[in-house]
């Protein structure tokens, strides 16, 4: 059985400084990890905007809002991946060029964060939108009756409040996050799948190499778990355990 | 925070009412629930405020501190107006926010249901407003919310969050935070009636202290007895208008208007 891995495998093809391939695999990941984190943060401001915006704007802002968050859940992600990169960075140049200035580069990794956090904003509106219900109004009351802003009811009162409500989902869309970085591969940027495919087709061991990002994938997800147990035992240290 | 005197404040030696309402107007859509209410309370006053249910005492008090705008009328905190301005829907919104909230921070409420921050332990609860809304700094809150907690008997309960607290427990590190922001008014809205009985008396010895300090209070309340006991005011809310209001032995021993005679006896 060993052998059989070992015939398929030539472990070396891994070593981190080329002719191995190690090197460029950690590279990759490190794109898809910095697509991830930026898209699921940026993902993070238009849910919380787009949260409230439903919950507490007017009537046009809601309806703007229910359509993006409709729209983008219901088109499947590589299309929306196709669109926005093609479509976003074609649009944008012929701004740059209508005001004067000459099209610019878009760097695959903006476009990769900009992409994945669109998509990402519509869904954690949603979960953002129900954690925020949870939070009882007469918390939010008291906040008013002592003074404080909108602005600091929401950052001392209902952001923290809504928390552990929000957690579970917001966990979940961090591993979808992680792994939608791969659909980036499909537009040129350079993370981990796109080296992977690189790196399999250059060598021709194609098994090792994706048995590898797998690996790396897995890892991530492994990481990300404890930091979600984490935090989630900190967003629930007011509530009583319910067992 | 007094305004200079002007010529026209004749009767200016006399220090303005804590808390002035005048010609209050409450309507929820085209339920009426406040038909013009004027009140005024003066600094050490203890003013309770009683009614059957549905006779707006709830709803006047939380128009004090605009947590219902008022339809009609002007609420005065310590000779100063609360700006206010038509929504244009018939109601009124408030003109200046930031009057408002510094309002705000000088009439402190205590809630039926606590409204404690759940993710704040008590000691946070209490020097969230000192710190966060009136910039009082962090050591100095947390020294006074120690003695505050000494003072309603909650101690050894500084580190605990809400959820883990009696109801009693809880409204009494409610009060503490309202004590926290050194208020001219302390506004109790029903803050016994969450409570199972056997924890009403805990809350109830709170709030009497704080009576006996002379700290100005608008009290709405069940407790006809505490009422009678604590207040040096009875008023007796009826259908959204002022039925009756005196002294509390005037009120209970010898009401004049048939309903309070009826609504004493049904609750006593």
């Amino acid at each position: 059985m060993l052998d059989w891995i070992a015939g398929l495998a030539s472990w070396e093809l891994l070593a981190l400084d080329p002719p191995g391939w190690g090197g460029v695999l950690l590279k990759g990941l490190a794109v898809s990890l910095q697509v991830a984190v930026g898209g699921y943060i940026l993902g993070f401001l238009i849910g919380v905007g787009g949260a409230t915006g439903k919950l507490y704007g007017g009537p046009i802002l809601r309806d703007i809002l229910d359509v993006y968050t409709t729209l983008v859940r219901a088109v499947p992600e590589l299309v929306l991946i196709l669109l926005l990169y093609y479509a976003g960075t074609d649009a944008l140049n012929q701004l740059m060029v209508l005001i004067g200035a000459g099209p610019m580069d878009i760097s695959g990794l903006a476009a990769g964060i900009f992409v994945i956090g669109v998509v990402q904003g519509a869904y954690q509106t949603e979960v953002l939108r129900g954690a925020f219900k949870a939070v009882p109004h007469g918390q939010i009351e008291a906040a008013r009756a002592y003074g404080m802003t909108s602005l600091q009811v929401l950052r001392r009162i209902t952001l923290p409040g809504m928390l552990p409500h929000a957690v579970p989902g917001l966990a979940n869309l961090w591993l979808i996050a992680t792994k939608d970085t791969a659909l980036l591969a499909v537009v040129g940027v350079a993370e981990l799948t796109l080296v992977t495919r690189q790196a399999g087709g250059t060598t021709k061991s194609y098994f090792l190499f994706f048995c590898a990002a797998g690996l790396l994938y897995l890892m991530v997800t492994l990481i990300s778990n404890v930091a979600i147990r984490r935090i989630e035992r900190h967003a629930r240290r007011g509530m009583p355990a319910v067992r | 925070m007094s305004s200079p005197h002007t010529g026209a404040e004749t009767g200016a030696l006399q220090s303005p009412p804590a808390v002035q309402v005048a010609d209050l107007h409450k309507a929820f859509g085209d339920l009426e629930v406040l038909k013009g209410i004027s009140l005024s309370a003066n600094t050490g006053d203890v003013v309770a405020i009683i009614g059957g249910s549905g006779s707006g005492k709830s709803t006047m008090l939380r128009c004090i501190n605009m947590l219902e705008m008022p339809t009609r009328g002007a609420i005065s905190i310590k000779g100063e107006t609360i700006e206010m301005k038509p929504d244009g829907r018939h109601g009124l919104q408030p003109a200046n926010a930031k009057q408002l909230r510094r309002i705000r921070t000088r009439l402190a409420m205590v809630f039926q249901s606590f409204n404690l921050w759940q993710h704040m332990t008590v000691l946070g609860n209490i020097i969230e407003a000192p710190v966060h809304v009136m910039g009082v700094p962090r050591d100095e809150a947390i020294a006074r919310a120690e003695k505050l907690l000494d003072r309603v008997g909650l101690s050894d309960k500084r580190d605990v969050y809400p959820a883990f607290l009696s109801g009693g427990q809880q409204q009494r590190a409610a009060i503490a935070r309202a004590l926290a922001v050194e208020p001219e008014v302390m506004l109790f809205d029903e803050p016994t009636s969450a409570l199972d009985p056997e924890l009403v008396g805990e809350v109830l010895a709170v709030i009497a202290d704080l009576a006996r300090e002379g700290r100005t209070m608008l009290l709405v309340t069940h407790e006809m007895k505490f009422a009678r006991e604590v207040a040096n005011h009875v008023v007796f809310l009826a259908d959204g208008v002022i039925e009756e209001q005196g002294p509390p032995d005037v009120v209970y021993s010898a009401p004049k208007s048939e309903r309070l005679q009826k609504f004493l006896a049904t609750v006593q």
